[in-house]
């Protein structure tokens, strides 16, 4: 029965002493320095501390086991909560570490309470690996979701006049996003009954030969639908790379601004723009 | 054709689309670094971003090495995309407007030669691709 006595022996260094809660939550607060707040920090390793107990009298060691289920589950939520208010991997850490400290062996200890602390170190530092995986986890969970965010934000389709559509593109243009734009795009020339469309490139700082290949297809794509396009925001050393490359917007209609592209286009389906703008 | 290095050459390896896009801004800041006009960043970095694209889709991957460099008192930007994919048999034919094996334009390989000054392709069936272009500062 050595297994159990040690854990025995594990349980009696974490809670020989009704103090060690409370100088965990300590010094943990000291790390993190007032940026949560104490009652939270307290009702989080109180959680934490009775689970650990708990887990150490059923189980042991090994933090892998069906006993340490709900000490998992406590550092995943704590790792999640530190990833998203902003705190640093080792602060996060630290959290569990600081344990380490609160009931490190003293002069006076026996040498099987050393014994039992290197073996509560050792699962301390077990836990702490798993907690900064699940912090990784979390902060590319966050970094995804602020991707695809990103790419929905930035692509708009804003209606400029009656039976006119514009996509103003900014950034890169890659195969992922060229869908969503032709998708957005010609999903509203349906929705707002448009047969005009204007793509401007204003803000893609270099058009190589796969986004020329892209736009092309867009276009194509809208003339199925019986719709017109128009690209508009070529600057000069887009066009004069365009020419090098031997790209050709053969029978596509090219402005060099927004507002030739708006006035060719308000012109082709007969509103002229009057001098203070506004649909007639 | 004495080529001096300026500065410690930079690398970025080339194994994903994110990849084509660091590569592209490197160039880009090494053009400025450089004095490069408007005109020719935009041609260089144009030119960089079909290379290292067909180095990515053409090669299976590779890696992209760029730094300044002088010669003549002119200041420019040398970069060579380097793939071990399957080579390119037929270097006058993959040169050609309109030729392409994938299902691209055609033009990336042989419009990068027309953006750049220099351009060098060395490349070897079974054994892989290299492709080295510089841009002088006029």
């Amino acid at each position: 029965m050595a297994a159990a006595e040690s854990s025995e022996r594990l349980v009696r260094l974490l809670t020989h002493d009704s103090e060690i809660l409370d100088r965990w939550v300590e010094a943990v607060a000291e790390i993190l320095r007032g940026r949560i707040s104490r009652a939270e920090l307290e009702r989080e390793l109180t959680d934490l501390y009775q689970a650990l107990g708990q887990a150490l009298r059923e189980g042991g060691l090994n933090w892998r086991a069906e006993e340490y289920s709900e000490v998992r589950a406590l550092l995943v939520e704590l790792s999640r909560n530190r990833a998203q208010h902003g705190f640093t991997p080792t602060e996060t850490a630290t959290s569990l570490f600081a344990c380490k400290d609160v009931v490190a062996p003293t002069a006076t200890s026996s040498a099987e309470d050393i014994s039992a602390y290197l073996q509560l170190g050792r699962l301390l530092d077990a836990l702490g690996l798993f907690t900064i995986e699940a912090y990784a986890r979390t902060r590319e969970e966050i970094i995804s979701a602020q991707a695809e965010q990103l790419l929905e934000l930035s692509t708009p389709v804003v209606k400029l006049w009656e039976g006119v559509v514009a996509v103003p593109l900014v950034g890169t243009l890659d195969s992922a996003r060229t869908q969503i734009v032709m998708e957005k795009l010609l999903q509203s020339l349906v929705d707002s009954e448009s047969e005009q469309a204007i793509i401007d490139i204003t803000g893609v700082p270099a058009v190589d030969t796969e986004v020329a290949q892209h736009l092309l297809k867009t276009v194509v794509a809208a003339r199925l639908m019986g719709a017109e396009c128009t690209i508009s925001g070529i600057r000069p050393q887009i066009a004069q790379t365009l020419v090098a490359l031997g790209v050709r917007f053969d029978d596509i209609v090219t402005k060099a601004t927004l507002a030739d592209a708006l006035r060719y286009v308000l012109r082709r389906i007969g509103t002229e723009p009057a001098a203070t703008g506004g649909p007639k | 054709m004495t080529r001096l290095a300026e500065d410690v050459e930079q690398t970025v390896p080339i194994v994903s689309n994110d990849d084509v896009v660091r590569a592209r801004q490197l160039v880009r800041t090494l053009a400025q670094q450089c004095g490069l006009s408007l005109v020719d960043q935009t041609k260089l970095v144009t030119a960089a971003s079909e290379l290292a694209r067909n180095t990515l889709v053409y090669g299976g991957g590779g890696a992209m090495h760029c730094a300044t460099v002088r010669r003549d008192g002119r200041r420019g930007v040398h970069a060579v995309f380097e793939d071990s994919g399957p080579g390119i048999p037929d270097l006058d034919l993959a040169l050609t407007d309109g030729w392409t094996s994938g299902g691209g334009l055609g033009l990336g390989l042989s419009g990068a030669r027309r953006l750049v000054d220099d351009f060098e392709l060395d490349s070897r069936t079974g054994v892989g691709t290299k492709v080295s272009v510089t841009k002088w500062a006029r």
